[in-house]
């Protein structure tokens, strides 16, 4: 029994962590400011989540896996909040979005491709 | 098996870091400081369990209300100038 | 006045989760001294609370009841795996097939408490992002999902209007 908690227990540390590095990886890679915060919510709900699960079946019923889950409903509470905080005075700050539509995208595609191929 | 898991949050922390470093606009640094601060609060967490010392919680909790508040604080003074002492809101 | 009262019950309860001091009995002079301290930083809290007039349906939602947690949060985790794991293989990608688009949906609804929940659902699930809220339109910023944000928010608005109807 308890070696199967621990398995579970792993399991979701292991998740959580990829999904906070996948996260990093993507705030770094995307190209600008508004799909960035698309990475950064992955870290903020996802990865959050799972580590935190992952240490509430360490925990057991405790009154640290109350307060753990209380951090969590927090953090999961406050980081839209903020994330839309940012994006609107991003906005109001007058910096626009790169959009990509359907029929310019595939434009846009193209010359990636024919870039990418000359290289 | 905490080992893996702050060796990650930390990871993602440099990535942060790195973007703060590069970040062309304000924002984009406004945005890695938010994460660091969520990071923060989750390697504390994982940090207590490594360690066994359950106080830490209470510090996890609070960095993240300073968090939170200091975000918000920021993104007002960035958008009206001021904390809002002669801001747009009327003091009743 | 219930709200007065759930925001003090709530308050008492973090108190006491958060410190630990559960127990009734205790042979110690300080443990009761630490227990009335908390009582009266409750108090002082409550009255900061009244003083900025912002005891209301806003800071204690206690018309909604405990459905938030029993219908709307399980399902609102699934959809935010669902689209973490989206979005995750959108950044492993080796080109980012990017479709980057501002989408305007209405919110249904009446109540601001659930407009912000509904604005916060969006915001939560990443790949769409609210970023401005005029009257009861929202502007979404959507990253790749070839029109499925759509039907995302829409789901959500219907669900965010059942949880605030027959308060």
């Amino acid at each position: 029994m308890s070696i199967a908690i621990e398995i579970l227990s792993w399991i979701f540390l292991v998740l959580g962590s990829l999904f906070s590095i996948i996260g990093g990886i993507g705030i770094v890679r995307l190209p600008e400011f508004f799909s960035r915060m698309h990475a950064g919510g992955v870290t903020d709900t996802l990865g959050a989540t799972f580590l935190v699960v992952g240490l509430l079946f360490q925990a057991g019923f405790t009154l640290v896996a109350v307060k753990l889950s209380m951090i969590l409903l927090f953090l999961l509470i406050t980081s839209p909040t903020s994330c839309h905080a940012l994006a609107k005075s991003a906005i109001s700050e007058g910096l626009k979005p790169a959009l990509d539509n359907a029929d310019h995208a595939s434009k846009t595609k193209a010359a990636d491709r024919d870039l990418s191929e000359g290289a | 098996m905490f080992v893996v898991a702050s060796l990650s949050i930390l990871i993602t922390m440099a990535l942060a870091l790195i973007r703060a470093m590069m970040g062309p606009t304000v924002f984009d640094r406004v945005l890695a400081l938010n994460m660091f601060g969520t990071k923060t609060v989750l390697f504390i967490c994982v940090y207590c369990f490594a360690s066994g010392r359950t106080d830490f919680l209470d510090l996890a909790l609070l960095y993240s209300l300073m968090n939170f508040i200091g975000m918000v604080a920021l993104l007002r003074f960035s958008q009206i100038g001021s904390f809002g002492d002669n801001g747009q809101e009327a003091r009743p | 006045m219930k709200y007065t009262i759930s925001l003090s019950l709530a308050m008492a309860g973090s108190w006491l989760i958060w410190s630990g001091h559960f127990q009734i009995w205790d042979d110690h002079f300080h443990h009761y001294f630490i227990l009335v301290l908390g009582l009266l930083s409750c108090l002082f809290c409550i009255w900061l609370a009244a003083r900025m007039k912002i005891v209301d349906d806003e800071s204690a939602p206690v018309q909604l009841g405990l459905r938030p947690f029993t219908t709307y949060f399980p399902w609102l985790m699934k959809e935010i795996v669902i689209s973490n794991i989206k979005v995750a293989k959108i950044i492993l990608s080796p080109r980012l097939k990017l479709q980057r688009r501002m989408i305007t949906v209405t919110a249904h609804p009446k109540t601001e408490l659930g407009r912000v929940i509904l604005a916060n659902s969006i915001t939560a699930t990443p790949g769409t992002i609210s970023v401005q809220m005029e009257d009861d339109k929202i502007q979404i910023h959507a990253l790749s999902f070839e029109g499925a944000e759509e039907e995302l928010s829409g789901d959500m608005d219907r669900r965010v209007c059942k949880l605030e109807k027959n308060q």
